[in-house]
C-alpha cells in the first residue's frame, strides 16, 4: 500500500492533459488502446489510474467500517450534503482551489452530520427519513448556490460540474496529491486506531468501559469518510462515490468473517474495481470511468454473492443439497445394517448381502426408489451390487459408515432416555435427525457419559468403537472376495 | 382563490428571503454581489400578472409533483422506506434508457413501462440481496441503486448519439426546461402537455391512496394484521413501489433524480412533525406542497437559480419552521408537565 502512495507521489511531478475521458486521446482500436494502457506512456493516463487506485483503496478501507456499522447510506448522505460546502468554498477562494473546497466541504459534511443527530434527538422521525431529508435538502441548497455562482460575472463555473459526474481523466496533479494525502491519512489512522475502531464497530459499550472516547472515534471515522468522499467525488461523481464505499466492502463482508481481513480485502477489491474501470474506459471512446468502476465492483459483488465459499448463495444451496444427499445415503446404509441385524448377521459376516426387496421394505419405499438409492451408494463407493442387480453388499467403508451411524443413533436414544428422561418411544425421531450431525468426539463423550453401554433403550446392540474401526482392518486382512 | 393564497404567503416569503440574504451577506463577506438585488416587480408581481401564462403553469407543475411525491412519501416514511425512495429515484434511469432503446421513442408509454419495470426490479434485487446473503438492508439498497444508476449513465454515454436523455438533466432537472410550448386542449382548457401528464399521475396517486386508504394504513402499521385480513402485504408493497416509480418518472423532467427525494420526504416529514393523525398529515403535506412550490418559484426567480432547487430550498425552510414549532410545542408541554 505504501508502495502505491509512492507511485502516486512520483506521478505528481508529471503535467496533466485534460481529456474528458481517458480514452479520448487516441484511436479507438481496442487492442491498440489496451497496449497503450499497459505501457503507461501517457501522463494523463498515469494520473488518472493513480487517482482511481487511490480512491479505490481509500474508499474500500473506510467502506469496511461503514458497512459493518450498518451506515452504508451515510456515505450517500455525505456525498450529496457536501455540495453546498464545495460551492461556498469555491466562491470564497474565487478559484477551484482544492484546499478551500475541501474545507468548505468538510464543514458542510460536519453540518449535515450535526443536523442529522439533532433531528434524531429532537423529533420522532426515523433515521432513514432523516438521512434522506438531510441529503436532499442540502443538495437542493447546493444546486441553488451553484446556480448563483454560474450567474456571477467571475463565476466561470470551471470544473464545479466535475463534482457531479466525476472525471478520472480530468484529474490534475493537485487532485491526485489530495487523494494520496487522504489515503495516507486513512491508512495511518486506521492502522493506529485499529483496536479502538474495532470496539467502536462491534461493541460500543465495551469500548466505553475500556475508557475509549467513542464519540471522538466516531467523529474521526466520519471525518475520514467525508474526506475520502470529497476527494473521490472528482473521480467518480456525487452519486457513485457511495458505491465505491459500499460495494467493495460488502463484497469483502461476504468473503471473510475477520475484520482485518475484511478491511484488506475490501481495499484490494476497491483498487481492482478502480483499475478495471479505468482500463475499460480506456478501451472505447464513449466509456465513462466512474460508472465502469462501479459496474466492475458490482460484478465482483455478484460473484461473491453467488459463489463465496461460506456465504455464497449457490455455495449454500449446493452445500445443503450435498448434506441432504449424504443423510439419504447414511439412511440407506442404516437400513441395510438393520436388515442384516434382523437376520442375525450384522457384524458377523460382511459377505452376506441385502436384497433390494428387503431394503425397500425396511425403508418403506418402492423398489424403484430403492434402486435409485442403491445406485447412489455404489457411486459413492459405499456398496456393491451383485451381477443381476438384486443383491446389495457393503464395501468396508460402507459397513464402517453404517455402524457409525447406528452407533450415533442408538447412543443418542440412550442419552435422551437416561439423561433427559425421555420415554423410549419418543426418542427415535430426534435421533433420526441428529445421527448425521454428531461428530466423533461428541459420540465418544456420550459413550463415556453413559458408561460404555452395549444396548439401546429398545434392546438392540450398540456397535462399539472397536467394531467400527476393526472392520476395515479385518477386511484388509481377510481380503474379502466380493471386491 | 389560488392567487389570493399566493399573495397571502408572499409577505412571508419576502421576510424569509430578506433574512436569508442578510445572514448570507454576513457569512460570505465580500460576496454581496452573489445575491441579486430584490426586484419586487420582476419577482413578485410579474409571475402573477404578465407572465402568469408561464409561471402559473410552473407553479402548478411544481405543486403537482410535490403533492404526488408527498402523498406517497407519507407511506414511505411510515414504512421506513425513505431510502428505497432514494434508490428508486436513481435506478429508474437504466429503465428509461432501455425503454427508449427498445421502443425507439421518447414517448410517455415506453418511458413509463421501462421505469416501472426498473423500479420493481430494484425492489426485487434489494430483497434478493438482503434475504439471500448476510448483507444488511442498507448496504443492499446502496449496492442496487448505485449499480443500476452506473449502468444507466454508461448506457447514456454509449448510445449518446441516439438517446436524448441528458445525464445532467437527469441529475438536476429543471422546471424551466420542461417543454412548455407543447399545448394540448382538454375540456376546452389549453394546457401544456407535461402539466397534463403530471396532473394525471397525481390524480392516479391521489385516487389510489384514497381508494386503498384502509389497506395501506393497516399494512403500514401492522403487516401481520394486514396479512390476517387477507390484504397481501407483498402485493401492496410492490404496487406502492410501482406507483413510486411512476411518479418519479413523471417528475424526472421537472426536478431530476436527486431533488425528487426531497419532494418525497420533505412534505411527509414536515407533516409528521406537526401531527400524528394520517389524514391530517395528508392535508399538511398538500399544504406544504402548495406553499413550497409557490415560494420556490418566487425564490428561484429572485436568485436566478434552478427553480426546482429553489422549490426544495423553500420546502426545507418550511420544514425548519415546522421543526421550530414542534420544538416549542414540546418545550411548552415539558414546562406544563413540570409545573403540574
Amino acid at each position: 500500500m505504501r508502495f502505491l502512495i509512492l507511485i502516486a507521489l512520483l506521478l505528481l511531478t508529471e503535467g496533466s492533459a485534460n481529456a474528458s475521458r481517458i480514452g479520448d486521446v487516441g484511436e479507438v482500436d481496442a487492442w491498440g488502446q489496451a497496449v497503450r494502457f499497459f505501457s503507461f506512456q501517457d501522463a494523463s493516463l498515469r494520473l488518472a489510474l493513480a487517482g482511481a487506485l487511490l480512491v479505490g483503496l481509500n474508499c474500500g478501507l473506510l467502506g469496511g467500517y461503514v458497512v459493518v456499522r450498518r451506515m452504508a447510506l451515510v456515505g450517500d448522505m455525505l456525498s450529496h450534503a457536501v455540495l453546498p460546502g464545495i460551492v461556498l468554498g469555491f466562491l470564497w477562494a474565487q478559484t477551484k482551489d482544492p484546499v478551500a473546497i475541501l474545507i468548505g466541504a468538510l464543514l458542510a459534511g460536519a453540518a449535515a452530520t450535526g443536523v442529522s443527530s439533532l433531528l434524531a434527538r429532537t423529533t420522532r422521525l426515523k433515521p432513514d427519513a432523516i438521512q434522506g431529508l438531510v441529503l436532499a435538502s442540502f443538495y437542493g441548497v447546493g444546486i441553488c448556490l451553484l446556480g448563483l455562482v454560474q450567474n456571477l460575472p467571475t463565476g466561470a463555473k470551471s470544473g464545479l460540474d466535475k463534482f457531479l459526474f466525476g472525471q478520472a481523466a480530468g484529474l490534475s496533479g493537485n487532485d491526485v496529491m489530495m487523494m494520496a494525502v487522504a489515503t495516507g491519512l486513512s491508512l495511518v489512522l486506521v492502522g493506529w486506531l485499529y483496536h479502538d475502531l474495532l470496539a467502536l464497530s462491534f461493541h460500543r459499550g465495551f469500548g466505553q468501559t475500556l475508557g475509549l472516547k467513542m464519540g471522538l472515534l466516531h467523529g474521526v471515522i466520519m471525518l475520514l469518510t467525508a474526506f475520502a468522499i470529497i476527494v473521490a467525488m472528482q473521480a467518480v461523481g456525487v452519486v457513485l462515490v457511495s458505491a465505491m464505499l459500499i460495494i467493495p466492502a460488502a463484497t469483502a463482508y461476504l468473503l471473510t468473517d475477520r475484520m482485518h481481513r475484511l478491511l484488506g480485502l475490501s481495499a484490494v477489491l476497491g483498487m481492482a474495481a478502480a483499475g478495471v474501470g479505468a482500463f475499460g474506459s480506456f478501451l472505447g471512446n464513449n466509456l465513462p470511468t466512474g460508472p465502469l468502476m462501479v459496474l466492475a465492483g458490482a460484478l465482483f459483488f455478484a460473484a461473491a454473492f453467488l459463489f463465496s465459499p461460506r456465504h455464497g448463495w449457490v455455495t449454500r444451496v449446493l452445500r445443503q443439497r450435498r448434506r441432504r444427499a449424504r443423510a439419504e445415503r447414511e439412511n440407506t446404509l442404516k437400513a441395510m445394517h438393520r436388515v442384516l441385524e434382523d437376520h442375525g448377521l450384522a457384524g458377523v459376516s460382511v459377505r452376506e448381502g441385502v436384497t433390494l426387496a428387503e431394503l425397500s421394505a425396511q425403508r418403506r419405499e418402492s423398489v424403484g426408489e430403492s434402486g435409485e438409492r442403491v445406485r447412489d451408494l455404489v457411486r459413492a463407493g459405499l456398496a456393491t451390487v451383485s451381477q443381476d442387480g438384486h443383491i446389495l453388499f457393503f464395501t468396508p467403508a460402507g459397513e464402517q459408515r453404517a455402524r457409525a451411524i447406528v452407533r450415533n443413533h442408538r447412543l443418542w436414544e440412550l442419552y435422551l432416555t437416561h439423561a433427559a428422561s425421555f420415554s423410549p418411544d419418543h426418542v427415535h425421531d430426534q435421533a433420526e435427525e441428529i445421527e448425521h450431525v454428531l461428530g466423533e468426539e461428541t459420540v465418544r463423550q456420550l459413550s463415556r457419559r453413559l458408561d460404555f453401554p452395549e444396548v439401546d433403550p429398545h434392546g438392540r446392540p450398540i456397535p462399539t468403537v472397536d467394531a467400527i474401526h476393526g472392520v476395515g482392518a479385518a477386511t484388509e486382512k481377510g481380503g474379502l472376495g466380493y471386491q | 382563490m389560488m392567487a389570493l393564497c399566493g399573495l397571502g404567503v408572499l409577505g412571508q416569503a419576502v421576510g424569509l428571503n430578506g433574512r436569508l440574504a442578510a445572514t448570507e451577506a454576513v457569512v460570505t463577506g465580500g460576496m454581496l454581489d452573489l445575491i441579486p438585488a430584490f426586484d419586487w416587480q420582476k419577482v413578485v408581481v410579474a409571475p402573477w400578472t404578465v407572465d402568469i401564462g408561464l409561471y402559473g403553469w410552473m407553479m402548478l407543475m411544481a405543486f403537482l409533483v410535490t403533492t404526488a411525491c408527498g402523498l406517497i412519501g407519507n407511506y414511505l416514511l411510515l414504512r421506513r422506506l425513505a431510502l428505497v425512495g432514494d434508490a428508486i429515484s436513481h435506478s429508474v434511469l437504466p429503465g428509461l434508457v432501455a425503454g427508449f432503446l427498445i421502443f425507439g421513442s421518447l414517448g410517455i408509454g415506453p418511458m413509463l413501462v421501462g421505469a416501472v419495470l426498473a423500479g420493481v426490479l430494484t425492489t426485487v434485487l434489494i430483497e434478493l440481496i438482503h434475504s439471500h446473503s448476510r448483507v444488511k438492508a442498507d448496504a443492499a439498497i446502496g449496492i442496487t441503486f448505485c449499480s443500476l444508476f452506473a449502468l444507466g449513465v454508461l448506457l447514456i454515454n454509449v448510445y449518446a448519439g441516439q438517446v436524448h436523455l441528458d445525464a445532467e438533466c437527469v441529475l438536476y432537472g429543471e422546471l424551466s426546461h420542461v417543454p412548455w410550448a407543447e399545448q394540448v386542449t382538454v375540456l376546452g382548457v389549453s394546457m401544456p402537455l407535461p402539466v397534463l401528464v403530471m396532473g394525471v399521475a397525481t390524480g392516479i396517486v391521489a385516487l389510489l391512496t384514497g381508494l386503498f386508504y384502509k389497506e395501506l394504513l393497516i399494512s403500514s402499521f401492522d403487516a401481520g394484521l394486514a396479512a390476517a385480513f387477507g390484504f397481501r402485504p407483498r402485493v401492496i408493497h410492490y404496487t406502492l413501489m410501482a406507483m413510486l416509480s411512476l411518479v418519479v418518472v413523471a417528475a424526472f423532467e421537472s426536478v431530476g433524480a436527486i431533488l425528487v427525494i426531497a419532494m418525497l420526504i420533505l412534505p411527509g416529514a414536515t407533516a409528521q412533525l406537526l401531527s400524528t393523525r394520517l389524514p391530517v398529515c395528508f392535508g399538511l403535506s398538500v399544504a406544504h406542497a402548495a406553499l413550497s412550490s409557490v415560494l420556490g418559484v418566487h425564490l428561484g426567480l429572485w436568485l436566478g437559480c434552478s427553480l426546482a432547487a429553489a422549490v426544495v430550498v423553500a420546502g426545507t425552510g418550511l420544514f425548519g419552521l415546522a421543526w421550530g414549532v414542534s420544538l416549542m410545542g414540546r418545550r411548552r408541554v415539558e414546562i406544563e408537565s413540570g409545573s403540574a
